[in-house]
């Protein structure tokens, strides 16, 4: 029945024009907007400050937004409508950079960072067993340890 | 008159931490108490005289002193006095003086409550924090002096940013500043180590409890700005991977790793040198964003200073302090001598695996962060990383680590049993694996990662609680047993569920928001209904209004849920008329862990005006788990193990540490 219900609300809300940023830009196919919304969190607002033209109000997000929706619209992929929009505005439009040479440090960091990490780990571990425990503690410092013990 | 004292308490202050700064050390080396007594004395007056020099720049904004350039440009005699005072620190010169303040206070926390440690190690650190006093000290009066005067005197102030005129915003930086600062005290007591070259048990006790408390004040102060972004900024997200936000997320995930690796210091005296690095590492990411928030190298949202001969002043208190620390690491840090062996699968085992995948993770976002600015000084090219980038590779990093969490405090020290905690865990698996399908059945489908994260979430906070269960018998001995069991273990293991189980809390708000927040953007006249998460809101119009300092335009909905009205939303839109410059209020309702945020657009030709409605399922969990972390913090504070550390006369202990703690 709850179950029934949800179901019955989630019919209802999806008859409201959801998934829309201005209500003039809205694709009439649901699915057509929904792609446009995917693809525009991943373009950034050139204007604006780490905004992508989703979250942004400013004038040129507006016009991209339209854009990608005119080439959706038009039947491009959405790698096409991306390839298309990175011709016009470069790279820097992509919030997600693309995996190339100049991003080679940047993709490949965390990958490095486990291998290096994990790999002096193992080191450590092999020398660490290699090796006998630090020198005995000295009586002043026993004579502290107590102290601290105790209290 | 009281100004130009305030400014000159600032000089006096620069000279009392140059004092501190040089003749300790001196002491340390050459055995000279009085020398090396001094620091304290010297650490107290130094708090003194910038806290007088900070109270008059309060003076001057409570009274709207606008012959101060710095008020003038930052206030307004209408805005309320909470604001008058947040203003202070609402702006680049006293959000540094601040910053200032909170060190010398922290210094003269460390010359109050340090009195049993070592004295050549307290002079020793007394002097590193005195010589990051001064350079901040420095910094302001050379390049952001907040005592400037405007002569003739203007009538009126510019006001402050009204985004900033918030009850968030007036706390926000103080406690992320508590936070930052409060892992300066760490590095100094990691710089000591190494000069003196050796670390001993009471170094380990001392560095934990300020970590603790740096962390958890972090924590809050991460937390109150996401809270704020979220409601103020009127976009209804909670996190943009900002490069600001990452500057204050950078230490927290550095503190968080720091956190655990001197647990197994102070337990177990492994990882030595590693803690000394990271709690290097740590302050020197608070150092960095610092320099990224208050140089303007980064613009972005957040940022509201922009002068590049304090961009390049910060950036050479940075390479004098990260570069001097690293090369002191690297000719000192062989001195220091590890002990504690342990295998690979133990509770050393799993601390060590948080400390990769975190410090990983703090590498990561510090590369995506920085890597635009320098591939564009380096070769021109310009690229964007943003918020895809994070959310996949911090992502992919977080998986393992959360999947580990329930692990580690089952693990025994030196040798654990793996098997047999996964045994132990095998309820909170299942737990996590019928919450994962009970939410997707309730939702009626979603995407399966959703499925997967809320159960991940689930696993994490009954993970996080089987320890208590376990350490205290519950369901195997007698209740009154198990409750004497329960309430006789340490208060860090109650620190440690916490902490845990809030992180699960937080990722359950993270996976439901992000999967199931639904959003309607829809023109509105009034009279019109729409819905959002089974509620209807029906719009009924604007109403104007006025405040001391803004005029306001509100939106007032009715909403309802089966046909009864349930309650009333008004969102409005602020026009700050000393700047002209709007803002948008949201209008948010709680319903249970839930909320409705509406947030209005523009108004439309046609009469009507745009409107966005989300419903945002579980989206307090998110700064829910984060203040649950908080209280693990706040918990494990106050475990009688951390007062043990510092005290000289018995006696006196558990007072004198527990303010040390605070």
């Amino acid at each position: 029945m709850i179950r029934l219900l949800l179901a019955l609300c989630l019919c209802l809300s999806s008859l409201a024009p959801t998934f829309a940023v201005n209500p003039d830009e809205v694709l009439a196919d649901p699915a057509l907007e929904a792609r446009a919304r995917a693809i525009s969190a991943k373009l950034r607002c050139m204007v604006c400050q780490n905004q992508s033209i989703d979250d942004s109000n400013a004038e040129l997000a507006k016009d991209l937004r339209v854009l990608v929706r005119e080439r959706l619209a038009n039947g491009d992929t959405d790698e096409a409508v991306i390839a298309y929009v990175v011709s016009r505005y470069g790279d820097f439009v992509l919030l997600k950079p693309r995996f190339e040479a100049k991003t080679l440090i940047l993709w490949g960091m965390p990958v490095i960072l486990l291998l290096c990490g994990g790999a002096a780990l193992v080191v450590a571990a092999r020398r660490r067993s290699a090796t006998t425990p630090g020198a005995p503690l000295s009586d002043e410092e026993k004579e502290k340890l107590d102290k601290l013990l105790r209290s | 008159m009281i100004i130009e004292l305030g400014h000159y308490a600032l000089v006096l202050a620069l000279a009392t931490a140059l004092i501190q700064a040089m003749l300790p050390i001196v002491g340390a080396r050459r055995g000279d108490r009085a020398l090396m007594e001094l620091a304290s004395s010297a650490a107290l007056v130094c708090a003194l005289l910038v806290a007088f020099s900070f109270a008059v720049l309060t003076f001057a904004y409570v009274t709207s002193d606008f012959s101060v350039r710095n008020v003038w440009e930052n206030s307004h005699s209408l805005k309320p006095l909470i604001y008058k005072i947040s203003g202070v620190w609402g702006n680049h010169e006293g959000s540094m003086l601040l910053w200032l303040l909170i060190l010398v206070f922290f210094s003269a926390l460390v010359a109050v409550f340090g009195r049993n440690l070592p004295e050549t190690l307290k002079a020793t650190v007394l002097a590193v924090q005195a010589w990051i006093a001064a350079a901040f000290a420095l910094f302001v009066l050379l390049t952001s002096n907040p005592f400037a005067r405007l002569i003739p005197a203007p009538g009126e102030g510019k006001d402050l940013n009204p985004v900033l005129q918030d009850v968030g915003l007036a706390i926000h930086p103080p406690l992320l500043y508590l936070g930052y600062v409060g892992f300066s005290v760490c590095f100094s007591f990691a710089i000591a180590a190494l000069i003196e070259g050796r670390i001993d048990a009471a170094w380990a006790r001392w560095v934990r409890p300020w970590t603790l408390a740096a962390w958890t004040f972090l924590t809050a102060g991460i937390a109150m700005g996401s809270y704020w972004a979220y409601y103020e900024l009127g976009w209804g997200g909670w996190w943009f991977w900002d490069p600001v936000e990452n500057a204050s997320f950078m230490p927290w995930l550095a503190g968080t790793a720091l956190l655990h690796s001197a647990l197994v210091m102070e337990k177990r005296e492994a990882l030595k040198i590693w803690t000394v690095l990271l709690a290097i590492m740590t302050f020197s990411l608070s150092l960095l964003g610092t320099f990224l928030v208050r140089s303007g190298v980064l613009t972005s949202v957040h940022a509201f200073a922009t002068d590049p001969t304090r961009g390049i002043f910060i950036l050479a208190i940075l390479v004098l302090f990260i570069g001097g620390a690293f090369s002191l690491f690297a000719f000192r840090a062989s001195r220091l001598k590890s002990g504690g062996l342990f295998a690979p699968i133990s509770r050393e085992g799993a601390l060590v695996l948080n400390n990769l995948i975190l410090t990983t993770a703090t590498a990561t976002v510090l590369t995506g962060t920085l890597y635009p600015l320098v591939l564009e000084a380096l070769t021109g090219d310009k690229i964007s990383v943003g918020a895809p980038f994070f959310n996949m590779t911090f992502g992919l990093l977080m998986l393992p680590l959360l999947f580990a969490v329930p692990f580690g405090p089952l693990l025994a020290w030196k040798r654990g049993d793996l098997t047999g905690v996964a045994q132990r865990l095998f309820v909170a698996a299942a737990v996590g694996i019928l919450a994962g399908a009970a939410y997707y059945y309730a939702m009626n489908g979603g995407p399966v990662l959703a499925l997967f994260g809320i159960a991940l979430g689930a696993y994490l906070i009954v993970g996080a609680l089987t320890d208590l269960i376990l350490r205290s018998g519950i369901g195997k001995v007698a209740a009154n047993v198990a409750w004497k069991r329960l309430s006789g273990l340490p208060r860090s293991a109650f620190g440690t569920a916490l902490a845990h189980a809030g992180l699960g809390v937080t990722l359950i708000g993270i996976v439901a928001v992000t999967a199931f927040e639904t959003e309607t953007v829809v023109e509105m006249k009034p009279g019109m209904m729409v819905d959002a998460g089974g509620y209807a809101l029906r719009f009924d119009g604007m109403r104007q209004g006025r405040g001391p300092n803004y005029t306001e335009e509100t939106g007032h909905f009715t909403v309802s849920r089966g046909g009864v009205v349930v309650t009333e939303i008004w969102s409005s839109k602020r026009l700050y008329t000393a700047r002209r410059m709007p803002t948008t209020e949201a209008g948010i309702r709680t319903f249970g862990l839930s909320q409705l945020y509406v947030s209005l657009g523009d108004p439309m030709t046609g009469g009507g005006i745009v409107v966005r409605i989300w419903w945002k399922p579980l989206i307090l969990c998110i700064w829910g788990g984060a203040l649950i972390m908080m209280a693990g913090g706040i918990v494990s504070l106050s475990d009688r193990r951390l007062r043990v550390g510092a005290p000289a006369r018995a006696r006196r202990a558990p007072r004198i540490a527990l303010g040390a703690a605070e």
